[in-house]
């Protein structure tokens, strides 16, 4: 057994489920049968929780965060709008979480995934794979390039379509962080139309969601930039947090 | 009105969608080659201390269909129950692996070194267990739970000792099956739901 004393830091903030969208909603018909009907078991966190895998730039290859050109190796470019997708990761506590793996991942400008499940009729490019992963910088920041993707269709209620999204999976730096969530883009009136989305009922959350227009970051004759800022979990840190034993 | 906080909201989640796989395991939705080293490939490397066991099952859904995109991630120390990071830790473990159900029978294998006791705040000891973090299509929220080993003392494992219901302990225990082997099968909703965390 370990000696490890656990951590300078108190545990993890107790995750607020308010700010998560509900587990069953009938509207989003899969997550009828995929949704526990007994409560979680909430606890204060432990070492399990309170630590997590850490990833060197070494496993990353040099176009990983570049969507338009990983899929080819550089050898040619994905088609669609081209767009900077950029921001921070911080945590509860408005402290920038450095170093932590970012991974992405969308349909082609079209609204096709490259996944073998994937039948739309949309086409595949064959310039697209539709992922990408970066770490954050010390100060938290991250970039990504890709192209905006298309809108698609989804067997749900009978006509319903996934607004522009895309997929971002968020470690920090502890497993009780872990994060998968979407970005959607200003101005996508499909947005107030999708099940998914919907399934976070406060509004403020949704509206979190969604990435503001960057003109400010976009690239002049070449990409637009969207900024899209991402919230982890925090640690307790009080001075009265590490109690000595007995007291 | 009041003052403002200086904290901040934690964004919410949205579901892993049915194509999870191509972010995560590229190789698996049929994109090998993406790129050069995967994320979470095995939690350990030859050579690592311990025994190596393997763990099967599968995630059920509230009518009992074994979930063909079920895909989960799995945290854990080593087998002196040092996570990676700490000092002392076993260099050959990272602790860390992606496992899919599989796309033909919803069956998914778990391999790695079984882990230790742990040590936590207060010096309270848990019984060796491994985090899971279940997501997929229709999961709005990951899905945190615990395995933990029907062959090892789980009396005064802090978490197990505050499940009410007993018989419910159970979903949270791996069944050995075999020497080195363990079957442990998640179930969403309904009969035999598993205990989800939140923690």
């Amino acid at each position: 057994m370990s000696n490890f004393v656990t951590t300078e830091k108190g545990p993890l903030i107790p995750r607020n489920r308010d700010a998560h969208p509900v587990a069953y909603d009938p509207g989003y018909k899969t997550s009828v049968s995929r949704s526990p009907n007994l409560p979680l078991l909430s606890m204060e966190s432990s070492p399990s929780e309170e630590t997590g895998p850490t990833f060197g730039h070494g496993k990353l290859g040099a176009l990983d965060n570049n969507l338009i050109l990983n899929w080819t190796k550089g050898a040619a470019p994905a088609v669609g709008e081209r767009i900077l997708m950029h921001g921070r990761v911080l945590d509860e506590n408005a402290r920038p979480v450095p170093n932590t793996l970012l991974e992405i991942w969308q349909a082609n400008a079209g609204g096709r995934y490259r996944h073998k499940k994937d039948t739309y009729l949309a086409p595949l490019d064959p310039n697209f794979g539709g992922c990408g992963r970066t770490l954050t910088d010390e100060n938290g920041y991250y970039q990504f390039l890709t192209v905006r993707p298309g809108a698609y269709p989804w067997p749900n209620r009978g006509n319903d379509w996934r607004p522009m999204h895309i997929h971002i999976s968020v470690y920090g730096h502890s497993f009780g962080q872990r994060l998968i969530t979407q970005m959607y883009f200003e101005g996508d009136p499909l947005i107030n139309h999708c099940p998914i989305a919907a399934t976070i009922k406060n509004r403020a959350q949704l509206d979190a969601l969604v990435a503001p227009l960057d003109l400010a970051h976009s690239r002049p004759l070449d990409y637009l930039a969207y900024k899209f800022d991402i919230v982890l979990r925090g640690r307790r840190q009080s001075m009265f947090e590490n109690k000595l034993e007995g007291m | 009105m009041v003052q403002k906080l200086d904290t901040l909201v934690e964004t919410a989640s949205q579901t892993a969608g049915p194509y999870v796989h191509i972010g995560l395991m590229p190789t698996y939705a049929g994109n090998a080659g993406y790129y050069d080293q995967e994320i979470g490939v095995s939690p350990i490397e030859d050579g690592c201390e311990g025994e190596i066991i393997e763990i099967t099952g599968s995630v059920y859904d509230g009518t009992g269909w074994a979930m063909r995109d079920a895909l989960i991630e799995s945290w854990q120390p080593d087998a002196k129950g040092v996570f990676p990071g700490q000092e002392g830790a076993d260099p050959k473990v990272s602790g860390h692996c992606r496992f899919a159900a599989d796309a033909e029978t919803g069956e998914f294998t778990l391999r790695t070194v079984k882990p230790g006791k742990v040590k936590g705040r207060g010096g309270v000891v848990s019984a060796p267990h491994i985090s899971l973090w279940v997501v997929a299509r229709g999961i709005n929220i990951g899905l945190q739970t615990r395995i933990y080993f029907e062959d090892e003392d789980n009396a005064s494992d802090p978490l197990l000792a505050r499940i009410e219901q007993r018989p419910r302990v159970d979903t949270l225990i791996a069944r050995k099956t075999g020497e080195g082997k363990y079957r442990f099968d998640i179930r969403l909703q309904g009969e035999g739901e598993t205990v989800f965390l939140d923690i």
